[in-house]
């Protein structure tokens, strides 16, 4: 019998990585959807990036206060998982504090762990502050209504319980120590939980024993509960900013590539020896003719996909978008919150169906409108300010392409544009012949 | 008083069995847009100045398809490409300058892999490389000590990464220059790229371009200095919305580092 909490938890423990790892492969394969974009080259570059970007956060301090913030969540995250490993090991060998051998060592940790874990519950209740009483614009858009916002706030309060239970299991622990209780080792450093020990002075051991194990049970089970919730959430950004990173455009900002399908048929067209009338080849690849610009996600590339599950809704992009502050619907955070969605779609339409049944929808019309689309200025701001390296812009611009190459429904104005190009080599109605007028005006 | 301005094609140039140093790509805006000529004339006022070697390619240029590839026209874009850039291999050509960043940013980034490899200049690192070789001496002259506020062009700023090199000018012309709180990465476009220059914004609240003049407007300049043809519309507009033109000209560099030479 003296075993039941050690099967017990490997049974959670098992059940909780095993859930997660499915709906990773999910997360995985619904990105695999995507179109082939080669990101296998300059691997020196992609770790630089990797490594200055999402593990270094060289882009969050660009905004001091939330950077900064940010910064001591993400460390006391990292760190404390230190101590996580501990709570596993322990809790599959039924000891208790097994790192404690450590000595100085271990007080050193220890004390680290309970300072970060103060300042994260710390930093965790002033995000709750500037989304909930500040009011922070970039939360309050109109994408960010109903699960958004939950989203939002259920992962603060996460991280505020999850914190509370670690300093109130060492809180208990570090009274039980006092005591002299059976198995409680005297060891670690508590410069946060010994002003809170002082509360459970006057409780027996046996109940202050229930009140550890508890926090210690609640503490672990709430973290294997809190990684499954990431695969329905936007916090899958702690995992995915570093592939997603990795995987980013190394090419200037500027740079949108050149469509390959097209400059086939282009070449084709410019070569005088090419036959107008020559028969398909025999063996000729009848299948559908590539389709231009993307409608749906599975006409984006998987670059494009893996963004928008990284996407952790912060609204940087929103909130410097021209065409956003200037009131027009155009949200960046929305295209790649829409992706998202309208992926999560697809791929729960693969798993009922076996593979892809129609289901009438597509990202272009159902999710995003040729409104929002027809209003980016490509001005790059959404891309310059993504602490991960999202690019909103080269979604909207591969849905322009399918508005315009297959569904030919540009703006009349634009469609004047280039029609002038076509026929004077020039945005507006003038004559290539008089394209060096200037010179002698 | 200013001489005429020598502008050489690459036709004259062929025929002569010459090369020049570097091809000036105009773009459609320097050539038709009447705002826009006065930048291009003055650019060719210091290339003429700083002796220059350089040709133009007149009426064998063609739109280098920007305006098309943002809208999503990639057929139009490529035909357009490939259309230029076989004139250009016909003329050998290395070095490119033009002073419109949406021409720049095309040319340099996106022709390569149609088979144009050139390379490319926004007019004002030309301009720099010209006073770094001691071809061209920059003063202040008349906008010594003024208050100058530069405008970040889109797509020579965070699309290609050049902030400096107008600043450095600016610097040179000896003016107290004042940014703006948006600016370099964090500059507000004026609203006009993504071929919104050649339609109707959507339904908003307000003009991106009166947004940005805004910006400008809080350094209380004398002058706002651009450095793209398009931008330099939607700035002149807007000073205009506010009604400011008056007081405030908004002034290409070239056109300034001219100015201050008496060219």
């Amino acid at each position: 019998m003296e075993y039941i909490p050690n099967i017990l938890f490997v049974l959670i423990l098992a059940a909780g990585i095993g859930y997660f790892t499915k709906n990773i492969r999910k997360v995985i394969r619904n990105i695999r959807l995507g179109k082939d974009v080669n990101r296998s080259d300059n691997k020196s570059a992609r770790f630089k990036n990797m490594a200055k970007i999402a593990l270094g956060q060289g882009k969050m301090t660009r905004r001091p206060v939330s950077g900064v913030l940010h910064i001591i969540v993400y460390i006391g995250f990292i760190i404390i998982n230190i101590e996580v490993l501990e709570i596993v090991i322990d809790g599959i060998l039924g000891t208790h504090r097994i790192f404690s051998f450590l000595g100085g060592a271990y007080d050193f940790l220890i004390g680290s762990f309970e300072i970060l874990a103060f300042l994260v519950l710390v930093g965790v209740i002033i995000f709750w502050i500037r989304r909930n009483v500040i009011k922070i614009k970039r939360f309050w858009s109109s994408e960010m209504k109903g699960w958004p916002k939950s989203d939002g706030n259920l992962i603060l309060y996460f991280e505020m319980v999850l914190m509370t239970l670690f300093l109130v299991m060492n809180a208990a622990d570090l009274q039980l120590q006092a005591m002299g209780a059976d198995h409680y080792v005297q060891a670690g450093a508590y410069p946060i939980s010994q002003f809170i020990s002082p509360l459970f002075e006057g409780i027996s051991q046996g109940a202050l024993i229930v009140l550890e194990r508890s926090a210690w049970w609640i503490h672990i089970i709430g973290i294997l509960v809190f990684l499954n919730y990431l695969y329905f959430s936007k916090h899958l950004h702690i995992l995915l900013a570093f592939p997603n990173t990795y995987f980013a455009n190394l090419k200037p900002q500027g740079e949108l590539d050149n469509l390959e399908a097209v400059t086939k048929e282009v070449m084709l067209m410019m070569d005088p020896n090419a036959d107008p009338f020559a028969a398909p080849a025999e063996d000729a690849d009848e299948g559908e003719p590539e389709k231009f610009g993307a409608s749906d996600v599975t006409d984006l590339n998987w670059v494009q996909l893996l963004n928008s599950y990284t996407c952790t809704e912060c609204g940087r992009c929103t909130s410097e978008c021209p065409a956003n502050q200037t009131g027009k619907k155009l949200s960046p955070r929305k295209i790649m919150m829409d992706t998202r969605d309208r992926l999560q779609e697809v791929g729960d339409n693969i798993d009922k169906n076996g593979s892809f049944v129609d289901d009438g929808k597509q990202l272009l019309n159902d999710y995003i409108s040729p409104e929002e689309l027809w209003a980016c200025t490509s001005c790059n701001a959404c891309v310059e300010t993504c602490p991960v390296n999202i690019s909103p812009l080269s979604i909207i611009l591969d849905m322009r392409r399918y508005l315009v190459m297959e569904e030919s429904a540009a703006p009349s104005e634009l469609n004047n544009m280039m029609t002038n190009i076509e026929n004077n080599g020039a945005p507006w109605p003038f004559n290539q012949m008089d394209r060096m007028n200037w010179s002698n005006e | 008083m200013s001489e005429a301005l020598k502008v050489p094609t690459m036709a004259e140039y062929m025929a002569e069995g010459k090369k020049p140093e570097v091809l000036f790509w105009v773009g459609c805006a320097g050539s038709f847009d009447d705002r826009a000529k006065k930048i291009t004339k003055a650019f060719v006022k210091l290339l003429n100045s700083a002796n220059v070697d350089f040709a133009v390619l007149g009426t064998e240029e063609s739109c280098t398809g920007d305006p098309a590839k943002r809208s999503g026209n990639e057929f139009l874009f490529q035909m357009q490409a490939v259309t230029n850039i076989e004139v250009m291999n016909a003329y050998e050509i290395k070095k490119v300058v033009t002073a419109c960043p949406h021409c720049f940013n095309t040319l340099k980034n996106e022709y390569p892999a149609l088979g144009g490899d050139y390379d490319v200049m926004h007019h004002t690192q030309f301009l720099k490389s010209l006073l770094e070789e001691g071809r061209l001496t920059v003063e202040g002259g008349k906008f010594k000590g003024k208050r100058i506020t530069f405008h970040d062009p889109c797509y020579l700023g965070r699309a290609n990464n050049v902030y400096e090199a107008p600043r450095d000018l600016l610097r040179k012309l000896e003016v107290e220059l004042v940014e703006m709180k948006r600016c370099k990465q964090k500059g507000l476009c004026c609203g006009a790229g993504g071929a919104q220059m050649f339609k109707e914004p959507e339904a908003g609240n307000k003009d991106i371009n009166v947004e940005r003049t805004e910006d400008a407007l809080e350094t209380k300049p004398e002058i706002i200095a651009a450095g793209c043809p398009f931008c330099n519309t939607m700035m002149t507009d807007g000073v205009k919305s506010k009604e400011k033109e008056e007081s405030i000209e908004v002034l290409d560099i070239a056109e300034m580092i001219a100015t201050a030479q008496d060219l």
